[in-house]
């Protein structure tokens, strides 16, 4: 093992270690926020896998997530399962729903998907109303409840799963293609990538993980609706994942950090309304756009003295050259 | 007397590579000068450093005035021309509103223009309302000339005319510049591959060699040096 | 011989469309009325859809902040009412106020986005801007729902003996007339070909002198003042009302009618808005299990349609781009 693999391996080893011993000092409130922290870890890890990995927009992994909170929901409460079973429940049936959104998406490039998946972002939830025979329509369904400390557990010890997952599928031959379609479609089917499997495929993963996301979010929650799923999720996991940065797993944490532990921030401190949440989240992300093009991940890492090699958990974002296979 | 465009020790790049690593060169009022010199050699990056389209260091001075650290709009309204390589015409509208874009800047009446300009290409008096993308590559040519004309400029940059074109057309552009030259008095500069010709248009030349100034001299001098036709103008 | 085929379908479909809702119109009374107000629906589609156009076609960019823009500028006008200014005075001014603040928009938060990096960025630039505005409506104006008033009063107008109400006529009238006007200013005048070539040809146009910065931030400034007459349009809409999301909804069916004409036809977007508009209304009437909520993503259902059989658009070119 190379110093740098190991090198990198101990930082990972250190970061999982503090976020495992820290409900410990935490109170049981602060415990179910850490895991809503886990929730969006996870979803802006599976929108990484599209949109920074193999570089296609997607404004509505609300969407997924719904549909993985709703499977929870429903088996737990109209069928009486028990609740961690759900998940890779879920995870499946986001996995075929990213398979369906990104079949059609192969026709479409850029601008066009982030049409459709903006349009499925708020869709879903008018769905969810009007089917209310399974969703509980606007009054939702309830969940079971767990502790705070189960919660954490639960959303973290997913978010070591799927981190492991998307890491072993990443640093592979599969993870070389997602970034060859990325960084030039062109070249990568000349290359012999072929560019249906791995965009459908980077969409079926990538709303896998988010399904998971959405069966944990609910947990947290205690119930479920369709508001819980507005626009407002699908873009903040945007901009969690933009402003930690696309591409890049350390991002994946500090934008989730971001997104969810900011708002509570804002409110605890009393001499900033609530409300201005919003308009902080859109003046950061059109700062991070100007400035920061990497997202601010990679600008904390900097200014912490790290040296390249550690910064990066996986390659940059850069154009690479494709490695011979 | 001043010369109308002068550089001094002008360094281009396009991003990290240098493409002109000082050039020096003057064009007299009512001169045509042409540049010349092989693929790569960096004629066309001198066009463009007038202009501003290109990242350029070094002086660069209109009738005394600096154009450095000027972008492309401000060294038009100067009074610059610049016909670009590919002609630079806009395809998706007509004749007739390429022909009023050469002159956007300018307020007041087109009349004047137009006929001296129609005077030089009278078929394109029955083409107003034909897309300019629909034209023939000459006629495109011709058109773009036809423009850069209505920018009634001090200074007309015209980058490889004779690209892509049949003979019988490179001759007809040619001597509509030099009828340009002699009724107008209006300056040219010329980028050319086509060295015959333009030695035969241009009064002098500058011939450049992977970003300099190899040879420079009246037309006639260059024409007759055997060494420098052979290697540097292929002929 | 597939693109001929194709190429005749859209005109043959589009009159087909047209002689459905004539015929309809004069066979029902309803039918005529429901497609009145549908059309009025589509007038506002259409504007919105007419705004993004403009900014495609000149920086390849969907501007997801168009709707929030337009809310923002309802707001500005119901407060100039508040005020006791006219209605069509604060009309005026708020176009004015939209024009500058597109403008501001496009040089602060976008023009710094697209210098760095892809049309990605600037799309997140654009939905930061979404953001940013949405959320700053309920800290100036507080969360309550506010009704707006409309430009046209109250009353029915018997055309035929059918009676339609002067607003939806009104709003079809003054949609139709600001696409007009905008298309006049684009056509016939200096600063229309300037800001065409602008958008067709940037490096060209910066050779004869053209301005192309100041063209894209008026073209910015445009669209956002044509999101404000769609959204004063709009809000007095008992279904819309004026609140901080007024215009979500509003925003998909104007992308649906953009994508439908073909994104970079701004006639394209206006017959796709006005078909939108009126289809939609019909279907929700005369067809039961259709209900509000499932509008939405009919419209969406439709894009998504229309992109997989002819991803251009009906009016656009196609552009081969096969690997």
């Amino acid at each position: 093992m190379r110093a740098s693999t190991a090198l990198r391996l101990s930082v990972v080893g250190a970061v999982a270690l503090a976020i495992a011993l820290m409900p410990f000092v935490l109170s049981d409130y602060n415990r179910s926020q850490g895991a809503r922290v886990a929730v969006f870890f996870i979803a802006i890890l599976g929108l990484n896998i599209v949109t920074g990995y193999t570089g296609q927009i997607s404004i509505g992994h609300g969407a997924f997530m719904a549909l993985g909170g709703y499977t929870t929901a429903i088996l737990t409460h109209s069928h009486g399962w028990s609740t961690l079973p759900t998940l890779p429940v879920a995870a499946a049936v986001g996995f075929g729903a990213g398979i369906v959104v990104g079949l059609p998406a192969l026709r479409f490039h850029g601008v066009y998907l982030a049409l459709t998946t903006f349009a499925v972002a708020l869709a879903v939830p008018q769905l969810a109303t009007n089917y209310s025979h399974f969703t509980g329509g606007v009054e939702g369904l309830p969940l079971p409840t767990h502790t705070g400390l189960w919660l954490y557990g639960l959303g973290w010890s997913a978010a070591a799963v799927v981190f492991v997952c998307a890491w072993l599928l990443l640093r592979g031959r599969t993870g070389r293609a997602f970034r060859a379609v990325r960084d030039s479609e062109v070249a990568a089917a000349s290359a012999g990538v072929s560019l249906a499997v791995h965009k459908t495929l980077a969409f079926g993963v990538s709303a896998a993980i988010a399904g998971v996301a959405g069966s944990v979010y609910v947990l947290t929650n205690n119930f479920v609706n369709p508001d819980i799923f507005g626009l407002t999720l699908s873009l903040y996991i945007l901009i969690g994942a933009v402003v930690g940065g696309l591409g890049s797993l350390w991002g994946v944490l500090v934008g989730a950090c971001f997104v969810q532990l900011l708002p509570i921030g804002i409110s605890n401190s009393h001499t900033v309304s609530a409300q201005s949440v919003p308009v902080i989240f859109g003046a950061m992300v059109i700062l991070v756009m100007a400035l920061l093009p990497r997202g601010a991940a990679e600008a904390l890492l900097v200014t912490a003295g790290l040296p390249k090699r550690l910064r990066r958990v996986h390659s940059s974002p850069t154009p690479q050259r494709l490695e011979a296979q | 007397m001043a010369p109308l465009l002068a550089l001094h020790d002008v360094e281009a790049r396009y991003g990290p590579v240098r493409a002109l690593h000082g050039v020096s060169l003057t064009v007299g009022e009512g001169e045509i000068v042409a540049i010349l010199g092989a693929n790569g050699a960096g004629k066309t990056t001198t066009l463009r450093a007038v202009s501003g389209t290109v990242r350029r260091d070094g002086r660069i001075e209109l009738a005394g005035r600096p154009l450095s650290g000027r972008g492309p709009e401000a060294v038009a309204r100067l009074g610059v021309a610049h016909v670009p390589e590919g002609r630079g015409t806009f395809a998706e509208l007509t004749v007739w509103e390429n022909l009023r874009l050469g002159a956007i800047t300018r307020r007041g009446s087109l009349d004047g223009d137009l006929k001296r300009v129609l005077s030089f290409f009278p078929w394109l008096d029955g083409r107003r309302g034909q897309q300019a993308g629909t034209l023939s590559g000459g006629e495109q040519q011709m058109l773009a000339l036809a423009r850069a004309m209505m920018q009634r400029p001090r200074l007309l940059m015209v980058d490889e005319p004779s690209l892509g074109l049949a003979p019988l057309v490179v001759a007809e552009i040619f001597r509509i510049l030099r009828d340009l030259n002699d009724r107008e008095g209006t300056t040219v500069l010329l980028v050319e591959q086509n060295a015959r010709n333009s030695l035969a248009l241009a009064a002098r030349a500058y011939v450049l060699e992977t970003g300099r100034v190899a040879f420079s001299g009246p037309s006639v001098e260059l024409v007759r040096h055997e060494a420098i036709r052979r290697s540097y103008l292929g002929y | 011989m597939r693109a001929r085929a194709t190429s005749a379908i859209v005109p043959l479909l589009l009159a087909a469309c047209a002689v459905f809702l004539l015929v309809g119109s004069l066979q029902s009374a309803l039918f005529a009325q429901l497609t009145v107000s549908g059309l009025a629906n589509g007038g506002i589609y259409a504007s919105l859809a007419v705004a993004l156009v403009l900014i495609y076609r000149a920086t390849q960019v969907i501007n997801f902040a168009q709707g929030a823009l337009a809310t923002f500028a309802t707001y500005v006008a119901w407060q100039l009412i508040a005020w006791n200014i006219t209605y069509w005075l604060a009309f005026v001014l708020t176009l004015g106020c939209a024009f500058v603040g597109g403008i501001v928009v496009e040089r602060v938060a976008i023009r710094p986005a697209g210098r760095r990096g892809s049309v990605l960025s600037i799309v997140i630039a654009s939905i930061g801007v979404l953001i940013l505005v949405e959320g700053s409506i309920p800290l100036i104006w507080g969360t309550d729902v506010r009704f707006f008033p409309s430009a046209f009063p109250a009353r029915t107008i018997h055309i035929g003996g059918v009676a339609f109400q002067l607003q939806d006529l009104g709003t079809i009238g003054v949609s139709v007339a600001a696409v007009i006007l905008l298309s006049v200013l684009f056509r016939f005048t200096k600063l229309g070909l300037a800001m065409r070539a602008a958008a067709f040809r940037p490096e060209a146009a910066r050779l004869v002198g053209v301005r192309v910065g100041w063209m894209l931030s008026i073209g910015w400034g445009l669209a956002s003042a044509l999101g404000a007459v769609a959204g004063m349009m709009a809000a007095p809409s008992p279904s819309v009302l004026l609140q901080p999301s007024m215009m979500d909804g509003i925003l998909i069916y104007a992308f649906a009618a953009a994508v439908l004409g073909g994104l970079e036809s701004p006639a394209g977007a206006v017959v796709g808005g006005l078909a939108i508009g009126a289809l939609l209304n019909l279907l929700g009437s005369y067809v039961g299990w259709i209900t509000p909520q499932l509008l939405l993503p009919a419209a969406f259902l439709l894009m998504l349609a229309v992109l997989l059989v002819k991803p251009s658009g009906l009016f656009g070119r196609t552009s081969v781009r096969r690997v």
